[in-house]
C-alpha cells in the first residue's frame, strides 16, 4: 500500500535534516504504529507524506499503491486515498464544518472521476457518522474547529475520515487530548474502518490507544530514522521502560 | 495661490460643460447646491479627503470612455420580486421599467414629480448640505446641483417587495449624474437596491430619511464593466428608533469612491454600513463614511472587507463621530484587506472622535494574505488550490455578507462573490 524507501527530508529554509533514511513498508489491511521520543520526526514524516509545504526531500522515494507520492499536489495525494489525521487540527473561521466536508467529499469523487454525492444522501451519511463519534448538529454547523475543545477537534479529524473513506490513513497522536471515553470513541471510529484494503499508520506516545487498536507492526523512530521494529510487545516495552534501553541497544 | 487657481479653472472646466435644470421643485435647492460647489471647489490631488483617491477623473470635464463589458452572467437580482426601475446610461427608461405603482410606496421620477411634494422639497439637497460639514463633499453638491434624472420614493407603508434601480451602461462616453430621495414615513419599512455599472463615469447621490421606527435596507451591487467610475454618496438620516441597514458589493471597476454620511438624530436608532469588494488589477475602490452620533443609545457598525490581487488598491476613510450628548453609543467599526499578492495595497484610515463620556467604541483595520496552514489543511482533505483559496476568501468576506439580514439576498451576493472568484483564479 504505502512504501518509503530511504526518504531523507530537510527542512526548505535552513540547513537541518530531519529525516534520515526512513524506510516503511505498510501492506494493505495492516495497522501499523510509530513511537518515538519528541522531536524525532514522526510529524515530519506525516506533512511530507501529505505534501505540506517547507520541506524539502534531498532523497528517497515514498509510493502509493504504486504511485509517486511525492511528485503530486497535496489534494492530489487526497484523491489518490491518502489522509492524515493532524496532530494540530486547523481552525478555520468563516467556513462551516458541514461546507467544508462535503467540499471535500464531492473534491476527491471528482478527481477520481466519480458522481457528486446529493445533498440528501451527503447530509445522511454525515449525520450517522458523526452520531457514532458524539459529534453534536451544532458542531456541524460551527466553523471548522473553531472554538471546540481538543478532543472534540480530534473528533472531528475522525469524523472527516469516516467521509473520506481513505485507504492509507495517518493518525498524528489523535488519542493526545482525548479522556478516557473519548479515546474509546475514536479507537471504534477506526476499528469501523478497518478492512482488508486500507492501511493505517498510527503516531502515538501512548500504549493505550494501542489497547483498542490492535496494531500488526510497531517501530520506534528515532533522530529521523525507524531504529526498531517488531510487534505490539514493542510499545508495551516502551510503555514500561521508556525508550532508554531501545536507544541503547541499537546505538 | 496656485493650487487655488487650479482648483478653480477646473471646476469652471467640468460647470462649464453642464447646465442647472430650470424651473421644478428642484429649482432653489439647486441654485444653493451650484454655489456650494462654486465656494467648495472640485476635490484635487492635494485634499487630505482624497489623499488615497485621485479625483481627476471624476472632477475633469467628460467622463473617459469605458468599454461596454460583455459576458453571459445573468443580471443580479433579476429572479427575485421585485419593482424594478430601469436607468440607462443614467436616463430613466420607462419602457423597460415595471409600472411604478405598489402598495405602501409612492414612486415618481425626479423630473416629473409634482411641484408640491413638500416632503421632497424638505429633502432634496438638505441632507447633501448637511453633510458638507465638517468636511466637504464637492462632487456631492455638484450632483445636487445637475442630476439629470432620479426617483423621489415616499415609503408610507411596508412594501411587499424590494424597489430595485437597475443602471445599464450601454454608451462607452455616458456621463451621468442621478440623485434620488427617499423618505421612510414613521414605522414603514423598505428594501432598495441597486444594481449595474450605469455609465463610463457615474455620480449618483442618494438622500434617505428614515423616520421614527421606520426601516431601510439596502443592497447594492457595483459590478461588471471594468473601466467604469463612479463617485457615490448616501446621506441619511435616522430618527428614534430607526434601522438603517446598507451593503455594497463592488467586483471590478477601474475607480469607485463610495461615501456614506450618516446622522444619528433620534435615540435608539441603529445604522449599519457593510461593503465587500473583489478587485484584480487596474482597480481602485475606496470606501469613505462618517457616522455620526448625535443621540443616545445608538448603535452603528461598519464592516468593510476588501480582497485585492495583481496591483489593485483598497482604501478605507472611516470615521464615528460622537457629540457630546450621545451618551451609550455603541460604534463599531473594522476593515480588512485579504491582499492575494505583494502588489496590492490597502490604504486604511479609522477615525474615532469622541466627545461623550459613557460610550463603547472599537475600531480595527487589518491587511492579511491568505492563511497557509488553513489552505494546506484544506488541500489535504482533497479540495485543490483554486477552490480552497476562494473558500478562504468568501470566509474572509463573509463578515461583511452577513449584514445582510434578508437571506436570498445574501445568497444572491455570495453566488456572485464566488463567481467573481471563479472567474479571477490565477
Ligand atoms: N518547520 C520547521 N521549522 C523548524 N524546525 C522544524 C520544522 N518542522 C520540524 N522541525 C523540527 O524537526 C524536528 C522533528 O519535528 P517533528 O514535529 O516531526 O517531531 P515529532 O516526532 O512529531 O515530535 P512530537 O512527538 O513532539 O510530536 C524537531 O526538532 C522540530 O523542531
Ligand atoms: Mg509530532
Amino acid at each position: 500500500m504505502l512504501s518509503i524507501k530511504n526518504l531523507h527530508v530537510k527542512l526548505e529554509e535552513e540547513d537541518k535534516q530531519i529525516l534520515k533514511g526512513v524506510d516503511l513498508e505498510i501492506e494493505a489491511g495492516k495497522v501499523h504504529a510509530i513511537m518515538g521520543p519528541n522531536g524525532s520526526g514522526k510529524s515530519t514524516l506525516s506533512y511530507v507524506l501529505s505534501g505540506k509545504d517547507g520541506y524539502e526531500v534531498t532523497d528517497g522515494t515514498a509510493m502509493l499503491e504504486g504511485a509517486d507520492v511525492l511528485e503530486m499536489e497535496p489534494e492530489e495525494r487526497a484523491a489518490a486515498g491518502l489522509f492524515l489525521a493532524f496532530q494540530y487540527p486547523v481552525e478555520i473561521p468563516g467556513v462551516g464544518n458541514m461546507t467544508f466536508l462535503r467540499t471535500a467529499v464531492n473534491a476527491q469523487r471528482k478527481a477520481r472521476g466519480e458522481e457528486e454525492m446529493s445533498a440528501a444522501d451527503f447530509l445522511k451519511a454525515v449525520r450517522a457518522r458523526a452520531k457514532e463519534l458524539k459529534i453534536d448538529a451544532d458542531m456541524l454547523k460551527r466553523p471548522v474547529n473553531v472554538g471546540f475543545s481538543g478532543g472534540e477537534k480530534k473528533r472531528n479529524e475522525i469524523l472527516q475520515m469516516a467521509m473520506l473513506e481513505p485507504r492509507m490513513c495517518i493518525l498524528d497522536e489523535t488519542d493526545s487530548g482525548l479522556d478516557v471515553d473519548a479515546m474509546k470513541l475514536v479507537s471504534e471510529g477506526v476499528n469501523a474502518l478497518r478492512s482488508e484494503g486500507r492501511g493505517f499508520l498510527v503516531i502515538t506516545h501512548y500504549q493505550r490507544l494501542l489497547d483498542h487498536i490492535k496494531p500488526d507492526v510497531v517501530h520506534i523512530m528515532a533522530d529521523g530514522k525507524i531504529v526498531k521494529s517488531g510487534g505490539p510487545e514493542l510499545a508495551l516495552e516502551v510503555e514500561n521502560n521508556g525508550y532508554g534501553d531501545i536507544l541503547a541497544e541499537v546505538a | 495661490m496656485a493650487d487655488a487657481a487650479e482648483k478653480i479653472s477646473t471646476t469652471d472646466a467640468r460647470l462649464g460643460g453642464l447646465s442647472l435644470p430650470v424651473g421644478g421643485w428642484s429649482e432653489a435647492a439647486r441654485k444653493d447646491a451650484l454655489a456650494r460647489v462654486q465656494a467648495m471647489s472640485l476635490p484635487e490631488r492635494r485634499d487630505e479627503y482624497w489623499k488615497y483617491t485621485r479625483p481627476d477623473t471624476l472632477t475633469q470635464a467628460g467622463a473617459v470612455p469605458a468599454a461596454l463589458f460583455d459576458n453571459d452572467e445573468a443580471p443580479i437580482f433579476g429572479d427575485m420580486d421585485r419593482l424594478n426601475i430601469v436607468f440607462v446610461d443614467g436616463v430613466f427608461d420607462r419602457q423597460a421599467s415595471d409600472d411604478l405603482s405598489l402598495e405602501g410606496v409612492t414612486i415618481d421620477r425626479l423630473a416629473e414629480a409634482k411641484t408640491d411634494i413638500h416632503w421632497a422639497r424638505d429633502l432634496y439637497g438638505v441632507l447633501e448640505a448637511k453633510g458638507q460639514n465638517p468636511v466637504p463633499r464637492p462632487l456631492a453638491a455638484l450632483n445636487t446641483a445637475f442630476a439629470s434624472d432620479g426617483v423621489v420614493i415616499h415609503v408610507t407603508g411596508k412594501p411587499s417587495k424590494p424597489i430595485n434601480l437597475t443602471y445599464h451602461h450601454r454608451s462607452e462616453t455616458s456621463d451621468a449624474i442621478l440623485h434620488h430621495v427617499i423618505r421612510v414615513d414613521a414605522g414603514a419599512e423598505v428594501t432598495v437596491l441597486e444594481s449595474g455599472p450605469a455609465a463610463a463615469r457615474f455620480n449618483k447621490c442618494m438622500e434617505v430619511d428614515v423616520a421614527d421606527g421606520a426601516t431601510f435596507h439596502h443592497v447594492r451591487a457595483q459590478g461588471r464593466d471594468h473601466e467604469r467610475r463612479a463617485a457615490t454618496h448616501i446621506f441619511a438620516r435616522l430618527g428614534t428608533e430607526s434601522v438603517f441597514k446598507s451593503f455594497t458589493l463592488t467586483a471590478n471597476g477601474v475607480l469607485t469612491r463610495n461615501e456614506c454620511v450618516i446622522e444619528l438624530t433620534g435615540d435608539d436608532a441603529v445604522a449599519h454600513v457593510a461593503g465587500a469588494c473583489v478587485g484584480d488589477g487596474d482597480f481602485h475602490h475606496d470606501d469613505t463614511v462618517f457616522i455620526t452620533h448625535d443621540a443616545v443609545n445608538c448603535e452603528s457598525r461598519q464592516v468593510f472587507k476588501k480582497v485585492l490581487r495583481n496591483g489593485a488598491t483598497g482604501v478605507f476613510q472611516g470615521k464615528i463621530l460622537v457629540k457630546k450628548d450621545a451618551q451609550k453609543t455603541d460604534g463599531y467599526q473594522i476593515s480588512q484587506s485579504l491582499l492575494l499578492d505583494e502588489d496590492s495595497q490597502f490604504l486604511a484610515k479609522p477615525e474615532l472622535e469622541i466627545y461623550a463620556d459613557d460610550v463603547a467604541c472599537s475600531h480595527g483595520s487589518t491587511s492579511g494574505a491568505i492563511d497557509e496552514d488553513a489552505l494546506f489543511y484544506l488541500r489535504s482533505r482533497g479540495v485543490p488550490e483554486g477552490p480552497a483559496t476562494d473558500l478562504l476568501t468568501l470566509a474572509f468576506l463573509a463578515e461583511a455578507v452577513e449584514e445582510i439580514e434578508n437571506e436570498d439576498l445574501r445568497d444572491e451576493i455570495n453566488d456572485r462573490l464566488a463567481a467573481w472568484l471563479e472567474r479571477h483564479r490565477s
